[in-house]
């Protein structure tokens, strides 16, 4: 185990080279290149406004809409398509598995790297929102950087297991944007957790990415408290993902070159 | 010195076939659900791609690696460089190992050539800091260097394998392994893999090698393994190894072309061919002639009644048709005065079979020389000898049948160049003397 990490470590620089790889490639190939960053999570956001915001009078929290939906749709949109990626991302590079030796985790771990870059694109607007808005930036938006780990440790979590899983099994790769679906609708991004009915909020208080939005709204919306209960449920959650996936990955990346 | 690579009794299992795992966590469910209830369980089928191997490799060791496709020479250098686990047994590695298992791993389309160095030699365990230093190097190796900041997606095939060996040849490991990579690109590329690989050799690094390209593993290689059905069947040095494992070739395709039931010959029948046999100067029945080697060709007749004055011929012909040599016992003034009947051969002794490697269909005539001009018996095409790639100039160049037919006993004299860099390797060409010109 210790030498594991030792061979992490004597690697980090191949993880460098993945992620500059994926953006590099990412962004070449696209005519728009960086602008999707963008628009993914914008276009969502003029989507959502326009349906809930407008149409169905939908609660924000005191928040003015489309602010409200924009902010947890940065964070969401990092955790939904590094995941989509990250997921692939052994089986897609089977070439390199079956040819070179490295530690495979930098394989989903460079996306979820090259991932920030795309974050911190759509984090740009969400900026420009704040100022448009007049939100006071208050001391809040400090611990931002400690979401963002938060958010990373989750994505992560979640990846390694994925990509894992879909070396072994290759049904994985059509269950996962179902999931991703079916995920986003689960986490109160297009509306408000007041919604939630009180008998289903521990229940819910289980999903990670709940307390990743909310604390994340809370950071960049000073009206917001942060529900400490939640983010300290979510973040044990978190890290319990992390360790279990973490440890799958390690038992069965023994077998990739065999399976793959 | 401590042995570089030590391995202990290794072994690798494969699942094969029908019993290859489950690859859809819904059919592993439904086994899962079948186990449960049913009762009943899977057969597992697997193969032993390795079985307790063990040796160890010395520092400044260049070892070559040799068997049948399947006996389990990729699976041994995929288990010593971790891309797969073994099974079982240990492996023990000290110093920094490069396994080059395939030029131009993780290449990018759609990354321009310098930025496929970095990445590349990332992979292959190289820091930034030494690519930025090699870069110039590998570039001027490469030959791309105008193209450097073209995406590869437009480079040809010979292009991407020499940025491919290029930063694989500037990787400095103590140890390499080298899978087959030689087997591809044009006759310059392979040129200079051999000799980057030399260098390496010469810079007393260890090599591992496997190939099927004997002539290279000879030059190469002052060691060799045999493996066989995932073992270890001869470990020694080089030649005595080759030469081992070409003889077992041959052995298990059986040496001698019987000739008695070809339909298609013509002649009277009162003497005719039974077989041919291709001999080694020891004797040994041979399938495959290393290009170069003393050959006997023995020819078993049987008469059926005393036949006077018989000539016995055969002709040698390219798979495309030309005639090589057509040659006969007349040819050579030969008088036969009378067969007995019975069985009996002859045996055409050649010194130096200086014939590229190919395939060569051989014509079988007998001929009536007492002026009736009788045929005998004719076969045409009856066998086919077979030449083998050899070392032929001693250089490691494998040479086939794109060379020509025939290669006569030669050395270059350069005494007239003017001019710097050229080299002749200090040894005659093996066969030079062995061939009675």
């Amino acid at each position: 185990m210790r030498d594991s990490f030792a061979e992490l470590w004597r690697y980090r620089e191949l993880l460098y080279f993945f992620a500059w790889r994926e953006i590099k490639v990412r962004y070449r190939q696209a005519a728009l290149g960086a602008a999707w960053a963008v628009i993914q999570p914008l276009f969502s956001m003029i989507i959502f406004t326009l349906l809930f915001g407008r149409l169905a009078r939908m609660p924000s929290e005191g928040i003015p809409y489309p602010g409200f939906c924009y902010c947890a749709l940065v964070p969401w949109t990092y955790f939904s398509s590094v995941l989509a990626m990250a997921s692939n991302s052994l089986i897609n590079n089977d070439s390199l598995l079956t040819k070179v030796y490295f530690p495979r985790v930098l394989l989903p771990a460079g996306t979820a790297l090259a991932g920030l870059m795309d974050f911190a694109i759509s984090s740009l607007l969400l900026v420009a929102m704040m100022f448009y808005y007049h939100v006071r930036a208050s001391w809040a938006l400090l611990l931002s950087p400690l979401v963002v780990l938060f958010m990373v440790l989750l994505t992560m979590g979640i990846s390694m297991g994925f990509a894992a899983a879909n070396v072994r099994y290759r049904d994985i790769k059509y269950a996962v944007p179902f999931v991703i679906q079916v995920w986003m609708f689960a986490t109160p991004i297009i509306y408000p957790s007041s919604m939630i009915p009180a008998r289903f909020r521990p229940l819910l208080a289980l999903n990670p990415c709940w307390g990743i939005v909310h604390a994340f709204r809370a950071c960049v919306f000073p009206t917001l408290p942060f529900d400490l209960k939640l983010i300290a449920a979510s973040l044990s959650v978190a890290v319990a993902i992390f360790l279990v996936s973490a440890y799958y990955f390690y038992r069965a990346e023994r077998s990739f070159a065999d399976v793959i | 010195m401590s042995a570089v690579i030590r391995v202990d009794r290794l072994s690798k299992q494969y699942a094969i076939g029908s019993a290859k795992r489950n690859s859809t966590l819904r059919e592993s469910l439904a086994d899962l659900f079948k186990l449960s209830f049913l009762r009943t369980r899977p057969q597992h089928e697997t193969i032993w791609a390795l079985r307790d191997v063990s040796f160890c490799i010395e520092p400044g060791e260049s070892v070559g690696i040799i068997g049948r496709n399947g006996a389990g020479k990729s699976t041994l250098l995929k288990v010593l460089s971790k891309i797969t686990y073994p099974t079982s047994g240990a492996i023990k590695v000290s110093g920094r190992l490069a396994a080059l298992l395939e030029v131009g791993t993780g290449f990018h389309q759609e990354l321009t050539g310098r930025e496929n160095i970095y990445l590349n030699g990332s992979i292959l365990g190289m820091r930034k800091r030494e690519v930025d230093r090699k870069l110039d190097a590998i570039v001027e190796f490469s030959g791309v260097a105008k193209f450097l900041d073209t995406p590869i997606k437009h480079y040809s095939t010979g292009m991407r394998l020499r940025l491919g060996f290029a930063v694989a040849a500037h990787l400095d490991p103590d140890i390499l392994i080298v899978d087959e990579v030689l087997a591809v690109g044009d006759a310059a590329f392979q040129k200079k893999c051999l000799s980057a690989m030399e260098d390496l050799r010469a810079g007393s690094r260890t090599v591992l090698f496997v190939s099927h390209n004997l002539a290279a593993v000879e030059n190469l290689c002052e060691r060799c393994l045999w493996i066989e059905g995932g073992q270890i069947r001869m470990d020694g040095g080089a030649r005595r190894v080759i030469e081992a494992y070409l003889g077992a070739v041959r052995e298990g395709q059986g040496a001698t072309s019987s000739l008695d039931n070809v339909e298609n010959r013509r002649g009277n029948g009162k003497v005719r061919y039974r077989a041919v046999e291709f001999l080694s100067s020891e004797g040994i029945p041979q399938q495959i002639i290393r290009a170069g080697d003393p050959i006997v060709i023995r020819f078993h007749y049987f008469a059926g009644e005393p036949v006077a004055q018989p000539s016995f011929g055969f002709r040698l012909y390219t798979d495309m048709g030309t005639l090589v040599t057509d040659t006969s016992t007349w040819h050579h003034g030969i008088h036969i005065p009378q067969l007995e009947p019975g069985e009996g051969y002859l045996d055409l002794e050649i010194g130096g079979l200086n014939l590229m490697p190919a395939k060569y269909p051989i014509s079988l005539w007998i001929t009536d020389m007492t002026g009736a001009s009788l045929v005998f018996d004719n076969i045409e095409h009856g066998v086919t000898l077979e030449i083998g790639p050899a070392n032929i100039y001693q250089s490691g160049r494998e040479l086939d049948s794109r060379s020509g037919i025939v290669f006569f006993p030669q050395r270059w004299n350069l005494a007239g160049i003017h001019g710097t860099r050229a080299e002749v390797p200090p040894e005659l060409p093996r066969h030079a003397a062995a061939i009675p010109v």
